[in-house]
């Protein structure tokens, strides 16, 4: 999940915002089997499995501060490039800087006066004018990232006969964590999450690209600065005091999302002194939210929090309840402007399937681990 | 004509959950696959011009099946293809089967949502009365 910031009000987009996402749309390719502008040739997409985000801004998709602004600098140390099969890299390969389908998007929302909750904290991520104008984009590592998980699943079920263990379902497929096949996975995983920060960050990059384009600025005159980019599935090795005492743990964050609080030393100079931002989604209709991470968080939920307001409808029920047509129409006239691949697609995400998002945010800050920043209002909305 | 699949729309309201059916296990592989790729594209648009030939090996009838479904959902991102019919046989544990489809065109074929893995999440591959039925949910 990943934020970035503008120096434009709505009332400047707004005209213009038809091309925006129109633009948006055709740079920014989404939907089922879509391709990347991006073509890497294997040893580069090695490259990108293992330095992340180091790889784009070397090679021209992003600013140098990208890399403060992103989760553990957009690359995960332990990457192990060699973990990965080929056939996770071929399927892999040709996607990156695309958004993929169901509920991943790329959101043109606005940050409205009324809707800022913490003007310091706001101001911090450099939302600091009325109506401000802002993009999320919420998508991962693709098919490469579930390649990788279809392969482990494999390789684990074997290895759990060997290590005698059980359990009640066999998705929970898992192997010792200091074992071969544990540590193996261990490297490939990140390989999958350096991807996913690449992928993002060549997705903004495009972004920028589209911005500059319409409003005729470069994207530093536009102030395109990314607010933060933070994982929505991975697991991590981290320290907790347990029981009175520091102890070592994998932290597990599958639907959820780090929310480490001030003075966590993981944390950039940034936001160091005031904790991460939190980047929860919510659903296309009715926004998502920018909140802070809290030592509460660090206390009472491993450092984490919510990573979004979660769907209460099948995606059938919701084609049921709803047309993608007119949905898209009925939304334009509220001034949310939507492209998307799939009319069913769009109505599977309609804001009626999923929870009230005000309701969970207001949850997550009544119980202290997170806090709430700023609610984000939706205009403009690509969809795969 | 026999019922090939079913959907279960409560079982996991973000993921696709279906029973497949066949009266032997080619039927039942070709369903499941059929079912798999009504998740991501309207079948009947996907015209049977393009040939895949997959060749898979598991002593284990689930652990077949399970690599069967896969290997289509990898052919998809890795060959920008749709299937939308099948020939599967199969004999001790060897499957030799041949896919029939097209390459992906947002244009022509009305796009739904993306397969992105099948998962062993309730797995299950039983014989019946009838032939042979799998529960399958794919994560989407």
């Amino acid at each position: 999940m990943r934020l970035v910031t503008t120096n434009l009000t709505f009332a400047e987009v707004q005209p213009r915002l038809r091309e925006v996402v129109d633009t948006l749309f055709r740079t920014v390719p989404a939907g089922v089997g879509s391709k990347g502008f991006l073509q890497a040739s294997v040893p580069q997409f090695k490259q990108i499995m293992e330095e992340g985000v180091r790889w784009a801004v070397d090679n021209g998709y992003g600013w140098e501060d990208d890399l403060q602004n992103t989760e553990g600098s957009g690359k995960i140390e332990w990457a192990d490039a060699s973990k990965v099969s080929d056939k996770a890299i071929s399927r892999g390969i040709n996607q990156l800087g695309t958004l993929g389908s169901g509920n991943h998007y790329l959101e043109v929302q606005v940050a409205h006066a009324t809707n800022i909750f913490d003007e310091k904290y706001a101001r911090a991520c450099g939302i600091t004018k009325p109506d401000q104008v802002v993009i999320m984009v919420h998508c991962g590592s693709r098919g490469f990232g579930h390649q990788i998980g279809t392969d482990y699943l494999k390789i684990f079920e074997d290895a759990m006969r060997r290590y005698s263990i059980t359990v009640p379902d066999r998705e929970l497929s898992c192997a010792p964590f200091s074992s071969k096949e544990g540590q193996d996975y261990y490297g490939a995983m990140a390989c999958a999450a350096n991807m996913a920060f690449t992928n993002r960050q060549v997705i903004m990059h495009r972004i920028r690209e589209a911005f500059s384009k319409v409003f005729g600025r470069s994207a530093e005159e536009l102030e395109m600065n990314l607010v933060y980019d933070v994982a929505h599935n991975i697991a991590k090795v981290e320290k907790y005091k347990i029981d009175g005492s520091w102890k070592e743990v994998v932290v597990h964050r599958k639907g959820s999302t780090r929310a480490f609080g001030p003075g966590n030393q993981e944390l950039s100079s940034r936001y160091q002194e005031i904790g991460q931002p939190v980047i929860i989604g919510g659903s296309m209709e009715t926004g998502s939210y920018l909140l802070a991470g809290t030592k509460k968080a660090e206390e009472e939920t491993f450092g984490s929090t919510a990573h979004g307001s979660g769907r209460t409808m099948s995606r059938a029920q919701a084609k049921r309840e709803v047309r993608g047509d007119q949905l898209q129409k009925a939304m334009e006239k509220r001034g949310i402007y939507v492209k998307a691949v799939s009319m069913p697609g769009l109505a599977e995400e309609a804001g009626l399937a999923y929870k009230d998002i005000d309701e969970v945010i207001d949850t997550l800050d009544r119980a202290g681990i997170s806090k709430k920043v700023v609610a984000l209002k939706p205009v403009g909305n690509v969809k795969g | 004509m026999a019922k090939k699949y079913r959907f279960f729309d409560d079982i996991a309201t973000a993921d696709a959950a279906f029973e497949a059916y066949g009266k032997d296990l080619p039927e039942l592989f070709t369903n499941s696959a059929l079912a798999t790729f009504s998740v991501m594209a309207e079948l009947k648009r996907v015209a049977p011009k393009i040939k895949k030939e997959i060749a898979l090996q598991n002593p284990s009838t689930d652990g077949l099946l399970f690599d069967f479904i896969q290997e289509l959902i990898y052919l998809k991102d890795a060959d920008y293809m749709l299937f939308s019919k099948f020939t599967v046989q199969i004999a001790g544990g060897n499957l030799a089967a041949t896919a029939y489809g097209e390459h992906i065109n947002p244009k022509k074929h009305q796009l739904l949502t993306d397969v992105k893995a099948m998962t062993l999440h309730m797995y299950s591959v039983q014989r019946t009365k009838s032939g042979w039925k799998a529960f399958i949910i794919l994560d989407t």
